[in-house]
């Protein structure tokens, strides 16, 4: 909506992402490539909305390592080019990203790069600016939602200056964090990519090495002419703050509730590989104290301290505080998790010793007094009517009937919940995309010492495409000895239904030629069977047919994510039977809402009796398959 | 409309899967369509699945603020279910906090287990009055269901905060929102959605 509209200087309601995406469309990019991961899940999406409109070419990629290959091939023709990804993709990039700095880039090339403080929606806090420093790649770091534009569309331009990718560092509170944005132009450059028989981009001499670190010279004085680092507060302060990305908010804000904002500067770094060093150096010049507010790790704070113990002699007793001295610190430690104005605020008052007055009424100890009852804890679950609730139930009952012990391995997507409870604590590792299946392909070569328990691991459809191939490919190469169970919902349901290879249509929503998994299984020569996880009885013996079987063997549960399946189409109504349903007496353990955890089936405890939240249930109809009374009932067909 | 104090701190908390997000959305297109400036923080749990959610909306005349509410300076609390206003009144309300509740428990999976006991509505309800300023508690899902959809209820919320009053800028420009932001039959179910909300409180 938003994203696309022409008047420049208005003002118009964004999201982070879509603002990084309006960036992109201001600075005329023509390529856009992306694997989906949060936070940045949703710029592609955006981007490809209005690709026809702009004649854009973008893609969803099999992963992030491919889609910045064909982002740098269109740079080497000239063309301005996106690749999108967050910080574990940047990992799977990574050895073609550092063959890229030394090649380096023509049109203006922008690694944005998602990075998740405080593992919202990922497996661990990944600060990929000491990834990128090691890349010797420059790296913005927008601090709001306006920003995540500008930011983005500089960002091309000081690429092409530097025939270098620039990353854009985004974190997850820019991201997901919406507001006013102020529009500029979008650029409408005339596109002509040329790559003629005599162009080489190349990574091949030593010379190139030096080539790089010149190119990171330069950057050093463009960002010391940079608009987006900038600094508010009192003429050569002597106790000054230097923050980065949203933490610059949160201590301007920190300093305004302690009282401070008239005697402590703000200096803002917006350009924060590789550091404007005069501009530093002249700060810290009449600084007597300074204070690092930044996310996750130590960066911006490491590296300059290193500038000023280069400068010691000039810049005599600075005093810094930050994550290596403890200060900066929020509940978990410092240097861990995220930042926000009360931690912030709970630091400067302690160093600058100011009193924090504080409106906080009660804490959660006292609300519970006052209460009388304990507030109940909120773990996370699988939407009601998800399919992988049925799979792993299904799984699970296979295993117990199988009797072996059998090991379950998993990795990236929805089903990572089969982690806790609400998978029946299943799995049993969980390391990144299509890790499962190595382990397992592992697992499955330790017969000759002796290991004999059945190894499944489950991987969901996106993830196949991914990162599971290879590892399959290995597998039937080595002959190893396991059950690979896709947990196919037919979309990438984590990050927001992005469709995949295996769907009829593109990122723009053109006709696709699907590449079906099980075309890729026959071609590995891998055995195969397909269930569908609603069908639970059915599923069960498919589980452990196949784990009598030896060698790699896959086994395909179909079903679409609940979410995407009941979008715009009535739901089945299912209610339980009181009448049939006698809850604690009748002996199924109140199997529905007990054991089967669907979030839907609640229990009624003033009558004793089941029943099912309407405005939570999908109306799959597979509790109603398991209850051993039959006391649910589905109105409508369940197809 | 009441004095406005600036930034109006607006945070809106409940489960994953009330459509919190769009509420949050609906309210930020329309403090941008009045003119004022606006941040939304998004605050979610891992799963975007059934965990708790919450996002925090700052309104300002002409300020840009950080996306994120510092404890204890909430201006508004809507709560689109019981548990999870109570939590987040601990935090982030103070004597003079405004709190917009509905009356409809979505149960953790440890009470569903029967592990845990989901404390009694009333009393979360009475907890909450003995804290702040003024408390509106709706059955806002039964509400929704009479406008055609319980799943509207996140549109009679926004409806009930509107009409709190406490908002610089008046209702038409959520009507405005709304119809920028849907289309068809659930712009119209969730336009009489905030209808029945906004009557609902503002009588
Ligand atoms: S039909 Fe049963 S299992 Fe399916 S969503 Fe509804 S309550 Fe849950
Ligand atoms: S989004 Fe889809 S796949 Fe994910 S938990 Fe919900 S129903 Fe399951």
């Amino acid at each position: 909506m938003g994203v696309c509209k022409e008047q420049p200087g208005v003002r118009v309601a964004l999201t982070g992402n879509e603002s990084l995406a309006r960036g992109a469309l201001e600075a005329g990019v023509a390529y856009a490539a992306s694997y989906p991961g949060s936070p940045t899940a949703e710029v592609l999406g955006t981007l490809a909305k209005v690709a026809g409109q702009f004649n854009l070419y973008v893609e969803w990629s099999v992963n992030e390592k491919v889609a910045m290959e064909g982002a740098a091939a269109a740079s080497f023709t000239g063309l301005r080019s996106l690749v999108v990804m967050k910080a574990d993709g940047l990992n799977v990039a990574l050895d073609f990203a550092g063959a890229l700095a030394i090649s380096g880039t023509r049109g203006g090339m922008v690694i944005l790069v998602g990075d998740d403080p405080a593992a919202h929606s990922s497996v661990r806090e990944e600060d990929s600016r000491n990834l990128c420093k090691a890349l010797h790649l420059p790296i913005l770091e927008p601090s709001s939602v306006q920003e995540a534009k500008d930011m983005t569309r500089e960002a091309f331009a000081l690429s092409e200056q530097l025939k270098l990718p620039v990353v854009v560092r985004c974190v997850t509170r820019v991201c997901h964090a919406s507001g006013d944005v102020k529009l500029e132009e979008i650029a409408r450059p005339e596109r002509r990519p040329v790559f003629g028989r005599h162009d080489r981009v190349i990574t091949f001499s030593i010379r190139m090495h030096a080539q790089l670190e010149q190119k990171l010279s330069r950057a050093v004085d463009a960002a010391g002419d940079s608009a987006f680092n900038s600094y508010t507060g009192p003429s050569e302060a002597a106790r000054l703050v230097i923050a980065s990305g949203p933490s610059v908010m949160y201590a301007l804000e920190a300093l305004d509730m302690l009282g401070l904002s008239g005697s402590v500067g703000v200096l803002k770094l917006g350009t924060t590989w590789p550091l404007p060093e005069k501009l530093l150096l002249s700060y810290l010049e009449t600084a007597s104290a300074v204070v690092f507010a930044e996310e996750v790790e130590p960066f911006v704070e490491d590296n300059v301290m290193a500038l000023a113990a280069g400068h010691w002699s000039e810049l005599g007793g600075v005093r810094f505080y930050g994550k290596r001295s403890g200060h900066v610190a929020g509940p978990a430690g410092a240097g861990i998790g995220e930042l926000d104005p009360d931690v912030l605020a709970d630091a400067l008052a302690k160093i600058f010793d100011v009193p924090r007055a504080d409106p906080l009424l009660l804490t959660s100890l006292e609300a519970e007094a006052m209460l009388g009852e304990k507030m109940p804890d909120r773990e996370l679950a699988l939407c009601a009517g998800c399919p992988h609730r049925a799979s792993f139930w299904a799984i699970r009952t296979a295993l117990e009937l199988d009797g072996r012990e059998g090991i379950v391995l998993g990795d990236i997507g929805c089903y990572t919940l089969g982690i806790v409870r609400t998978g029946y604590y299943l799995l049993q590792t969980m390391h990144c995309m299509g890790a499962g299946v190595g382990i397992a392909g592992g697992l499955g070569k330790l017969d000759r010492f002796g290991f004999n328990k059945p190894v499944i691991t489950v991987v969901g459809d996106s993830t196949f495409y991914h990162a599971a191939v290879p590892a399959l490919v290995n597998a039937r190469y080595n002959r190893a000895n396991f059950l690979c169970v896709v947990l196919d919902n037919e979309t990438t349901a984590m990050t927001g239904h992005q469709p995949h290879p295996g769907r009829r249509t593109t990122a723009t929503g053109e006709p696709a030629d699907t590449v079906p998994m099980e075309d890729i299984i026959r071609g590995l020569n891998i055995p195969y069977a397909i269930s569908d996880p609603y069908n639970v009885d059915a599923t069960v013996n498919a589980v452990c047919e196949m784990l009598e079987q030896s060698g790699p063997r896959v086994l395909i549960l179909r079903r679409t994510c609940a979410l995407a399946a009941v979008k715009g189409k009535r739901k089945n109504r299912v209610y339980v039977d009181w009448d049939k349903c006698i809850g604690d007496a009748c002996g199924c353990g109140r199997f529905c809402s007990k054991v089967f955890a669907c979030p839907a089936n609640i229990w009624d405890a003033e009558h004793g009796k089941a029943r099912i939240d309407e405005a939570v249930c999908n109306g799959c109809g597979v509790c109603a398959t398991l209850c051993p009374q039959q006391a649910i009932v589905v109105e409508g067909t369940v197809e | 409309m009441s004095a406005f104090r600036e930034p109006l701190n607006i945070i809106i908390t409940g489960v994953g899967g009330q459509g919190n997000v769009l509420a949050s959305q609906v309210i930020s297109v329309a403090a941008v369509e009045a003119g004022y400036r606006v941040v939304v923080g998004e605050t979610f749990g891992v799963s975007q699945r059934g965990g708790s959610v919450m996002s925090h909306v700052r309104i300002s005349r002409d300020k840009a603020y950080g996306p994120l509410i510092p404890r204890g300076r909430a201006g508004v609390i809507a709560g689109f279910e019981p548990l999870e206003t109570l939590r987040v009144m601990v935090k982030y309300a103070n004597p003079d906090t405004v709190m917009i509740m509905n009356d409809r428990p979505n149960y953790p999976l440890g009470c569903l287990l029967g592990e845990d006991k989901y404390p009694d509505p009333h009393r979360i309800e009475e907890t909450i009055r003995k804290i702040v300023a003024r408390v509106h508690c709706l059955s806002a899902t039964e509400l929704a269901k009479e406008a055609g959809s319980p799943l509207a209820a996140n549109m009679v919320m926004t409806g009930a905060l509107v009409g709190s009053g406490l908002l610089p800028f008046g209702r038409e420009y959520f009507t405005k929102a709304i119809e920028l932001l849907f289309k068809d039959s659930v712009r119209d179910l969730n336009l009489a959605a905030f209808e029945l909300g906004h009557r609902r409180v503002a009588g």
